[in-house]
């Protein structure tokens, strides 16, 4: 077996008497999708949280690529190829989609200390950015991104994520709050961008989940209390009492 | 901050900043025309707030962070003038060491770098915190350089210091009040050329994003505080050339140019002008300090009337006279 992309060791999180990450053990492996399921206040964007690095756990590890980075701030994992694209949609909104994307580019091709020249005309930043756009299907590039559609920001996240050129998408529920022909949409998106890259992602279409998944792991109170490939998930009577079975 | 990103576009700012260098070049003319000399010194007046109001806005304006310490920059840079000319007047050396000048060449970029350097300081303790905390320190140390010149004895203390000796650029007497005027247009053009490439460099990106989604921006892989710091310093810097200019052209300064409320007038003129072009708050030191002078013709409780006018701009125009501008525009050309 080859070495895990993204190791989890005993990983825990707590918010007062709250414990939203409970000794977990998880790894990813490369060119793998992980989805993370479970029900609400399960812990999944506590976890997400905590491998981006805007949580920092109480205790345990995390590995990515072999390199502990537990104690990484956010900002040094996003150049190591940690991608996120948020629950709640977080973008600039006073910038154009294409800047958008453009700032995911300018952020790993070193320091922004360059005050004189138009970055909105440096191809070098806005060829990634465009073609990140395409690859999302995002049209009209100039429009800001305070005015284009729920699912087109979401789309947008996706865009910023790929144009990190990221080794890991952490992508925490892509689906939110879109309509069921978007939704579809984003799933067959996914679909082909997991030829390229290793993805976790939480959702809570359970279509999406089991069409895209490689192996799922199934979150409850902060503890994996099931992981394998969908089918076995499916059939797992202890998963479908916890959570399948409320659905 | 409140923008609308679609219609921003480069070209259409520097258009609208060769056109406001224009008019305030014509100011000269027009104060011959109708023999009011009065005019020129109240167009300086304006061309050196306008310089730090636009030095404050690029931090305000594009990087969300509201400071109350922009008046003592601004005071550093004058007392930076006034103190090489005092110690160039009696022939003393400042700390022992340095000798003074009357020279503008040395004391403008010296003004420069002094409060840039004090607002790169104080940056790195204030940008540490955000929203009301960063406001409170902010406020705080504008009060600590306030008193710092207060009590600073030798240089005039609460009186301020009188600049005894004529100032020179370049050897050139640079005090005439044509040359003078113009001397300071030409530093609020450069000014504006400057921010406005820096907002739209990779370095403005990095610091308008910064204000509009930290979260975000670290997580594409940029902290932000670095590019805030460096904006706060070079903001800094401006504030000081502009107090430097202040000091030069009345040939005085006293700490009360670094009082708080200073610093709050930078901030009306910044959000009566408009945050969301850099030339904004030109047109709001014009609209302040003309207002001043002619509301406080009228009346002693001028302020009254000032503090209503504002209300009503502030909630009638949420980008600033900016807003008023593309009225305008807009009915012009549905015409």
């Amino acid at each position: 077996m080859t070495a895990p992309l993204l190791e989890v060791k005993q990983l825990v999180k707590r918010f007062g008497g709250l414990v939203a990450t409970d000794h977990l053990d998880l790894d990813v492996r490369p060119g793998e999708t992980l989805a993370l399921i479970g029900p609400n206040g399960a812990g999944k964007t506590s976890l997400i949280a905590q491998l981006q690095g805007d949580l920092t756990p109480d205790a345990g590890a995390i590995y990515f690529s072999g390199v502990e980075i537990t104690r990484r701030p956010a900002h040094g994992r996003a150049l190591m190829g940690l991608a996120r694209s948020f629950q709640i949609t977080s973008v600039f909104p006073e910038l154009s989609l294409v800047q958008n994307v453009a700032l995911a580019v300018q952020a790993r091709l070193g320091h922004s200390f360059r005050f004189w020249r138009d970055a909105s005309s440096d191809s070098r930043l806005t060829g990634p950015a465009r073609e990140a756009l395409e690859i999302v299907g995002l049209s009209y590039p100039s429009r800001p991104a305070s005015d284009v559609s729920h699912g087109e920001r979401r789309q947008l996240e996706l865009a910023m994520a790929l144009a990190m050129q990221p080794r890991l998408l952490l992508l925490d529920e892509p689906m939110a709050g879109m309509g069921r022909e978007d939704g579809v949409r984003m799933t067959r998106l996914l679909n082909e961008l997991k030829r390229d890259y290793a993805m976790m992602l939480v959702e809570h279409d359970m279509n999406a989940v089991f069409a895209l998944a490689d192996r799922v792991t199934v979150l409850v109170a902060g503890k994996a209390i099931a992981t394998g490939r969908p089918d076995e998930i499916r059939a797992d009577p202890q998963v479908r009492a916890a959570y399948l079975g409320q659905k | 901050m409140a923008s609308s990103p679609a219609s921003y576009r480069p070209s259409s700012d520097m258009m609208a900043i060769t056109v406001i260098v224009a008019v305030l070049a014509a100011v000269p003319v027009v104060a011959s025309l109708v023999g009011d000399p009065f005019l020129v010194k109240i167009a300086t007046r304006v061309v050196v707030f306008a310089i730090a109001a636009v030095a404050l806005n690029l931090v305000l304006g594009f990087g969300g962070l509201v400071s109350l310490m922009h008046a003592g920059l601004f005071g550093i840079g004058g007392y930076v003038v006034a103190i090489l000319a005092f110690h160039a007047d009696d022939s003393s050396r400042l700390f022992d060491l340095f000798p003074g000048t009357t020279e503008l060449s040395i004391g403008l970029p010296l003004a420069m770098l002094v409060a840039g350097a004090a607002a790169a300081v104080m940056g790195l303790v204030s940008l540490r915190t955000s929203g009301v905390y960063f406001i409170m320190i902010t406020l705080a140390f504008n009060q600590m350089l306030y008193y710092f010149f207060v009590a600073l004895q030798q240089y005039g203390g609460e009186d301020g210091l009188q600049i005894m000796s004529d100032l020179t650029l370049f050897g050139h007497a640079a005090i005439g009040r044509m040359s003078f005027y113009y001397g300071c247009l030409v530093a609020l053009a450069l000014v504006l050329v400057v921010v406005q490439r820096l907002i739209n460099s990779r370095f403005g990106m990095v610091l308008r994003a910064s204000s509009q989604n930290e979260r975000r921006l670290t997580a594409i892989g940029i902290a932000p505080l670095r590019y805030r710091l460096t904006a706060f310093a070079l903001s800094g810097a401006i504030a000081g050339l502009a107090g430097a200019l202040l000091a030069a052209g009345q040939q005085f300064i006293s700490p009360a140019e670094m009082s708080w409320v200073r610093s709050g007038d930078l901030v009306v003129m910044c959000v009566l002008g408009g945050m969301a072009r850099v030339w904004g708050p030109v047109l709001g030191a014009a609209v302040f300090l003309v207002l001043e002078i002619v509301l406080s013709g009228w009346s002693t409780h001028w302020q009254l009337a000032f503090g209503l006018l504002i209300i009503l701009v502030v909630v009638s125009l949420r980008g600033g006279l900016i807003d008023l501008l593309h009225l305008v525009g807009r009915r012009g050309a549905s015409r």
